[in-house]
């Protein structure tokens, strides 16, 4: 009895440590290529050098990031087998096909232009070049939709029925994928990945800003490169920072949706990320920051704003709110994990919400290049997206608990009959290996970050050594930029 | 024959596994004959030669188990689980080879060390799913919808014997694709390699092939009964057949044909595979039809599949013909 139980909490531990690690390369690459796409369509209507440059610049930290992503994506797709057998015949019918379709349509898409993308500009021209990024591009969107879809059906399953073997059955389709949390879940997580790219950009940008302002301080700015490099990052910072400004706010209205939309399906992850252990029959409070305690059902030194909750989620003061003293303790998700995380990232968002506004006042005082201490917040916000899209990934995940299709059957129902020793030794080897190759990986493309927007080299066979394949060759843009 | 919807749906996941194993079995190929190519150029032209498709040839693996997860759930959850540690160790190796793809460019003061991982990845990955192969072959214990067994029951000789004949197998496919793919001393090197290989992948399909006929189930007499022989033993046939071209081919000084002729290898094998396991998906155990997902599942794949795979083909074929001709060491000009 107790080895299964351990089984199970070692395979819910393996799926949270390779879904964590491979979530932060998708969120990172969905912006991306949607950027990508952006700065070649900007190159190919202007013809202006630095949106090729930096083209350039972030479709090698895209390559890399994409290649993190594809291997540790083609494990989940095989651990839902391995840990979580039973769910994986019991959902199957109904996942399944949402995830086949994600990889006929996204992944596949994806795949077969990257390598165009990466290595074709010389053999294909500007033209075709641009549709594989479009499609790789297109591909990224593709794949969050149909994999939100079949998570959101996890959350607020619609359009099924059981059949004698207990398996879900699809009875209708569209209700299946459109089911009630998808269209928030989509567009909240879409968005930040787009926030969390642009600030990335906005991160690397500042950091290369900060870089000339000390290199000019000590009036020993190096020729040659300087100048395109120079033009490169204010090009890069100033588009993230409209980004962030822009975009921020929409994900604060969206994520207040999603959370609207969550308290009507999934009450009990809501009396969770607020910290209402009690119910509030005329106007809960709003509990700012606190220490939870579930054994004794409280939080313990809470400072809260008396009414603000129901506000929140009621749109009116003395509106009544239930806590989880009105549901069985057994179907009490872990609170202290969702009340913390939901709180990380909500307080990200704020922040994100101030950069963006400061980058705006910037601009208005003609200051957004020449304002340090708005490059360093900007750089020290740059991982601020991963962190966010993590925490806001464990408060939804770890709030449906003890669920895995949401109400109807449980996680430890879910997993395969495995015994603890081999589950804990599969999870001690992804550990070791995700800690070598993605440690190479991260370390890899902080060193392309730092290397600065190269000038386009000028001869074949500059740095790259044996990848030339990897560079784009410099004779389309030139033919652009003479015809200006 | 009736439209039975879930033979069509058991073939398009044999399509989608056999599209895996010819497109990553080369890539595969290449890191497993990785020592035997010469580091620096030699490996750099190796790599060059697959680097602008490799990504996409590894979706067929996870097109392979998501479609097993979509159309026969059972099977997958039952399969994944009897086969834990060897599905592990190739997803772990799968992992650290795609790694070492990009790392052994980037971090060049390591190479040495990235080249080692990008040979032990490819290897293992190989193994691993020969060793797949062979477990499923010899029989899964199944109760109540779920897997019965221990967690080693999948390692026996026969298992092993699979994994390395896949692993021979897949380092021929990489050599004839280097006889196809480059020129000068890696070329020379590969095709001197090739026989060797073949003659290492006919010692292990035939191997194979009689320990097989030897396992517990009715694999002896599917083969072997009246009149079902006359046709079956068209496969032994053709396969010593092709193995004689593609000796020919490589001794004649031809480039494609040998790597063409070893993929028709592959096929005969998996004809091969079909007559001893339809109609199961988990031999003896669960068919098809006991594993299949309900038909509301397979319909609503199925007109996607049918409108996307074919296009699927084509912009992958279009992937590989931009890439066309001789890879040099220094990549594409």
């Amino acid at each position: 009895m107790f080895a299964e139980a351990d089984a199970v909490l070692l395979a819910r531990i393996q799926f949270a440590f390779t879904v964590s690690f491979h979530f932060i390369f998708p969120a990172f690459s969905i912006g991306l290529a949607s950027y990508l796409v952006v700065l070649e369509a900007l190159w190919l209507r202007t013809g202006r050098q630095v949106y090729l440059d930096l083209f350039r610049f972030w479709v090698r930290i895209f390559a890399v990031a994409f290649a993190m992503g594809v291997v540790s994506g083609i494990v989940m797709s095989y651990q839902f087998g391995t840990n979580w057998a039973v769910f994986s015949d019991r959902a199957g019918p109904v996942i399944g096909p949402l995830m086949a379709y994600e990889v006929m349509t996204a992944f596949f898409l994806e795949a077969g232009f990257l390598g165009v993308m990466l290595f074709g500009m010389n053999r294909v021209g500007p033209r075709l070049h641009f549709l594989a990024t479009l499609m790789v591009g297109l591909g990224t969107l593709l794949s969050a939709f149909w994999i939100l879809s079949a998570n959101s059906w996890m959350h607020t399953p619609a359009g099924f029925a059981v059949n004698g073997d207990g398996q879900f059955v699809p009875a209708d389709w569209w209700a299946v994928i459109f089911n009630p949390s998808f269209p928030y879940r989509l567009v909240h997580t879409v968005i930040a990945a787009y926030l969390t790219t642009a600030l990335v950009v906005g991160g690397v940008g500042a950091w290369h800003l900060l870089r000339h302002r000390r290199m000019r301080a000590r009036g020993g700015a190096p020729a040659g490169d300087d100048g395109p490099s120079l033009a490169g990052a204010r090009t890069m910072f100033s588009m993230a920072m409209w980004m962030a400004a822009l975009v921020a706010p929409l994900q604060i209205l969206a994520g207040d949706l999603h959370g609207l939309n969550t308290l009507e399906h999934q009450p009990v992850k809501v009396m969770a990320m607020e910290g209402h252990f009690q119910s509030h029959p005329d106007g809960a409070p709003l509990i700012l920051f606190g220490l939870p305690d579930a054994a004794a059902q409280r939080v313990d030194h809470a400072v809260a704003i008396p009414k603000l909750s129901s506000l929140i989620l009621r749109h009116d003061m003395n509106a009544p709110l239930d806590g989880l003293d009105t549901v069985d303790p057994s179907l009490h998700p872990p609170v202290a994990i969702v009340f913390w995380s939901f709180r990380v990232m909500v307080a990200l968002g704020l922040a994100m919400l101030a950069l963006g506004a400061w980058s705006l006042l910037a601009r208005l005082r003609g200051r957004l290049y020449d304002w340090p201490a708005l490059h360093r917040a900007a750089l020290a916000m740059a991982p601020a997206g991963f962190v966010a899209v993590i925490a806001g990934w464990i408060t939804t995940e770890v709030g449906r608990q003890p669920f895995t299709v949401y109400g109807l059957m449980t996680t430890a129902e879910s997993a395969s009959p495995l015994d603890a020793p081999a589950v804990g030794a599969s999870l001690l080897a992804f550990v070791v290996v995700y800690f070598i190759v993605f440690g190479f990986g991260t370390w890899y493309i902080l060193r392309l970050m730092a290397r600065g927007v190269q000038v386009q080299e000028p001869a074949p066979g500059g740095d790259e050594g044996p990848i030339r394949t990897a560079g784009i060759t410099p004779g389309p843009a030139e033919r652009i930029a003479r015809r200006e | 024959m009736d439209f039975d919807i879930v033979t069509v749906w058991a073939l398009l996941i044999l399509f989608a596994v056999f599209a895996y194993v010819v497109m990553d079995g080369f890539d595969l190929g290449i890191g497993i004959l990785f020592p035997a190519l010469r580091p620096g150029r030699g490996r750099d032209q190796a790599i060059n030669s697959v680097a602008p498709v490799w990504d996409g040839n590894e979706t067929w693996l996870v097109f392979g188990g998501g479609g097993l997860l979509a159309a026969f759930p059972l099977a997958y959850g039952v399969i994944m689980t009897a086969l834990y540690p060897p599905v592990v160790a190739m997803l772990l190796a799968l992992v650290f080879r795609g790694v070492a793809f990009e790392a052994r460019w980037r971090d060049p003061a390591h190479r040495p060390w990235w080249d080692l991982a990008f040979n032990v990845g490819s290897t293992v990955a190989a193994f691993a799913q020969g060793v797949i192969l062979g477990a499923l072959l010899q029989g899964i214990a199944v109760e109540d919808r779920m897997y019965a067994g221990g967690w080693l029951d999948w390692l026996t000789p026969f298992s092993l014997l699979t994994g390395a004949s896949v692993v021979v197998g897949y380092a021929l496919l990489g050599a004839t694709w280097l006889v196809w793919k480059t020129e000068g001393e890696t070329q020379a090197r590969a095709r001197r390699l090739a026989p060797l290989l073949g003659l290492g992948l006919l010692a292990g399909i035939v191997g194979v092939s009689v320990a097989t006929l030897g396992l517990e189930f009715d694999y002896w007499d599917r083969w072997t009964r009246y009149p079902v022989v006359l046709l079956t033993a068209q496969v032994p046939l053709l396969t010593a057949i092709l193995a004689y071209a593609s000796w020919r081919a490589l001794r004649r000084g031809r480039e494609l044909a040998p790597f063409l002729l070893t993929l028709g290898l592959f096929a005969l094998t998996f004809v091969g595979l079909c007559i001893s396991v339809f109609p199961y998906v988990v031999p003896r155990a669960l068919t098809i039809h006991d594993a299949a997902a309900p038909p509301a599942s397979l319909g609503f794949m199925l007109v996607g599949a049918v409108v996307l795979v074919p296009v699927i083909l084509a912009y992958t074929g279009w992937a590989y013909w931009v890439f066309r001709g001789k890879v040099g060491h220094e990549g594409y000009h």
